[in-house]
């Protein structure tokens, strides 16, 4: 209702500035019966000038009214006579109508921008880094927070969606650890463009979860790998999988920066040779990639639940990859796993296999994944995207936005679920 | 690749040992008791044995996985021990009855059980199904059993494949299809040479398609002699197609290809020499590996 006077107004605005200046929005809470009739009486008398946004129906609802300027006086002094109590909750409605114009104009501006951007092809790292800053200049909503630089010296951001509150319990995304798994990053950028317009839009459940928690969404967690495989067509580069640091081998360079948690680390699960594609590193968070995303997490201490993107071979895993027997917490990851890949498969069918990572892909030692779970993160789960294998890495960029799509109906139910069951 | 199979097996030997250590570990209250106190002498012993690098003849014959210790008998048939033989089954089916214009994946595993046989073998009996990619998502899916046997012996030998899936003859022939890409290329002039298919963009033409099937099912070939327990094998990308002088009617093709595993999530790569005809179906001739890792001297196996 308020959104249509608001237009209207705009609309008048444009015609007649400063239609509204100084006016200001009362509200209205009557504790009596006999109140509630004073406000019906007043609302009838139509040369009183003022603009009921809502109707005095029962001491249950609170009254708003639009008192125009130069009857503020007249209406507060006549409220308080009769021991009326009132707030203004808006105190200058042409102010107000400035600021929401101002945010259409922006938003209007962003649509424009990121309906431009081609979100069924795979683009570099400057192009998502750009993307980034045009979600984040344009809404209240997205802010990007620099969370550390990588080997290469390059920045690493993530991406806080947020209505506000401080250190508000908070969901954790992540994708592009490995660098050779590009629909993951691919999907992280819709995700970002789809979290922003279901707020906007008003569409359940982005905004119910938003008013509790905060979405922090890593879009490229290898910024190093990921420059790596843009270097060439070359098979060498585009299947790089590691970071960028150099070894004790110096003909081979990078760790697995999924194998260099602090979860288990040196076990089997992970290699000890510096040419192995899932070398583990000297030590747990030897990269300071990994570091970084850590110690951020760990600082702000009130993460509920961590999700990480990877590809291939659809699958939606949880804890352990360390080991073989089940987690505390199976049951419940099990089944809430089953119920998201049941809202994943509803998209286009596609059909995601659920289990632990060790059982489900192999022993896993030093993984994100084991690392959330462990510090206390229940509601941790890794993600392998499309497809099974006919494509592989090389997935096609037609594929991009249905994979996103069907993993965002995951990710909700997920995210939905965490935000019912505090912890 | 030397660098990756050597550290597999040493990981492959030391990672049941220490799983059984971290799951007495886990699942005791009385670490002090005699028994869990020797095995994990023993586990100490035998991990530090295995550092020093042993020959491997004297390695004893341990459960290869710390799943199979658990599991003899019926599998889970959404866990990686029946994925992983279930891929194997696939292997072989393709390399029988795969084409430039079928190519069979797997779509799910139903049932799968698995026993350890005499001579220290491992055999494990599936029920799944396979879906053709050449159909896209709209093909049906074919429903097969196999028994995959996977030898335990010193050097690596394939696994012996037996495999029945029904309705392998009543789906679409691709006769008319495969002529045509016949004709187009037996004729001497055709030299048909490509890099990159797909792209790193996923992209890849129409014409290119069939040329792409037919590395993958020569791949198969590969994969299915190089397959144990412990590896599960994709084909990633056809890195190069060079068309060769035909020879007996056979269209021939050199292809290198590029392999995954996804246990060690290392990229192989592969050289090999292929024929294909409508009536002969695909050969491999001959398989070169290439070494990608640059301390690598010699190929696996």
């Amino acid at each position: 209702m308020r959104l249509y006077l608001a237009v209207f107004a705009l609309l008048a605005a444009v015609h007649c500035e400063e239609l509204f200046n100084g006016d200001q929005v009362l509200r209205i809470n009557a504790e009596s019966e006999d109140q509630i009739q004073i406000l019906k009486k007043l609302e009838r008398d139509v040369d009183s000038g003022l603009d009921f946004w809502t109707h005095a129906v029962s001491t249950e609802q609170p009254v708003d009214i639009r008192v125009p300027h130069s009857s503020l006086y007249a209406v507060k002094d006549f409220l308080k006579k009769n021991n009326i109590p009132f707030t203004v909750i808006i105190n200058n409605v042409q102010e107000r109508l400035v600021r929401e114009r101002e945010e259409m104009v922006r938003n209007a501006e962003m649509e424009s921008k990121t309906k431009s951007f081609n979100f069924a092809a795979y683009h570099d790292l400057e192009t998502i880094y750009n993307f980034m800053d045009t979600l984040a200049n344009h809404s209240k909503l997205i802010s990007k927070v620099k969370i550390g630089s990588t080997y290469e010296n390059r920045s690493m951001y993530v991406l806080k969606f947020s209505t506000g509150g401080e250190k508000r319990p908070a969901i954790w995304i992540d994708a592009g650890i490995h660098a050779r798994e590009w629909i993951s990053h691919a999907t992280a950028v819709w995700l970002a463009d789809q979290i922003a317009k279901d707020f906007k839009e008003n569409r359940a459940p982005v905004p119910s979860i938003l008013s509790k928690m905060d979405i922090y969404l890593m879009i490229v967690a290898n910024p190093d790998g990921y420059v790596f495989t843009h270097r060439s067509s070359n098979p060498l580069y585009r299947f790089w999988r590691k970071s960028r640091s150099a070894t004790s081998n110096p003909k081979c360079h990078g760790v697995d920066l999924n194998r260099n948690w602090d979860a288990e680390f040196g076990g089997p699960g992970a290699s000890d040779d510096p040419c192995a594609e899932d070398y583990r590193g000297p030590s747990a968070q030897s990269e300071i990639e990994v570091k970084n995303i850590a110690k951020f997490i760990m600082s702000h201490g009130n993460f509920k639940s961590f999700m990480t993107l990877h590809s291939y071979m659809q699958l939606l895993m949880y804890p352990y990859g360390y080991i073989g027997i089940d987690a505390p917490d199976q049951t419940e990851l099990h089944d809430v796993a089953t119920m998201s890949s049941k809202a994943l498969n509803s998209w286009h069918g596609t059909v995601y296999k659920v289990g632990s990572i060790f059982h489900t892909i192999d022993q896993a030692n030093g993984a994100s994944v084991d690392w959330a779970y462990l510090r206390g993160i229940k509601y941790s789960f890794a993600f392998e995207l499309r497809d099974t294998g006919k494509y592989g890495f090389l997935l096609p960029a037609d594929q991009i936005v249905s994979t996103a799509r069907e993993t965002w109906f995951a990710l909700r139910y997920i995210m939905k679920y965490v935000c019912d069951h505090p912890y | 690749m030397l660098c990756a199979h050597w550290s597999r097996l040493r990981r492959v030997s030391s990672r049941s040992c220490c799983a059984t250590a971290l799951r007495s570990t886990h699942s005791s209250t009385r670490l002090s008791s005699s028994p869990e106190r020797i095995m994990k002498t023993f586990c100490s012993v035998w991990l530090l044995l295995s550092v020093v690098e042993l020959s491997p003849a004297q390695e004893p014959p341990l459960p290869e996985t710390a799943e199979d210790m658990a599991s003899t008998g019926d599998l889970e048939p959404t866990h990686y021990p029946a994925r992983r033989a279930a891929q194997v089954a696939l292997h072989y089916l393709n390399t029988r009855h795969g084409s430039p214009f079928r190519v069979f994946g797997l779509q799910q595993v139903h049932k799968a059980s698995a026993e350890d046989v005499e001579a220290g073998g491992r055999k494990y009996k599936l029920d799944f199904s396979v879906t053709d990619w050449a159909s896209g998502s709209a093909g049906p899916a074919l429903r097969c059993s196999a028994d995959v046997l996977f030898p335990r012996t010193e050097r690596h030998s394939a696994p012996d494949v037996k495999l029945r899936c029904e309705a392998l003859q009543q789906i679409n022939r691709t006769v008319q299809e495969e002529e045509a890409f016949y004709q187009k290329h037996i004729p001497p002039d055709s030299a048909v040479s490509a890099r990159d298919i797909p792209d790193s963009y996923g992209n890849m033409s129409e014409e290119m398609q069939p040329f792409w099937r037919l590395a993958r099912v020569a791949a198969s070939f590969i994969m299915l002699r190089e397959s144990s327990e412990n590896t599960e094998f994709n084909m990633v990308q056809m890195a190069s197609v060079t068309q060769q002088e035909s020879s007996e009617e056979q269209l021939m093709l050199e292809f290198v290809v590029l392999l995954h595993d996804l246990p060690s999530q290392e990229i192989v790569q592969w050289k090999l020499l292929a024929s294909w005809s409508p009536d002969r179906g695909v050969r491999v001739l001959q398989t070169e590996w290439q070494p990608r890792c640059p301390h690598a001297t010699k190929p696996p196996n």
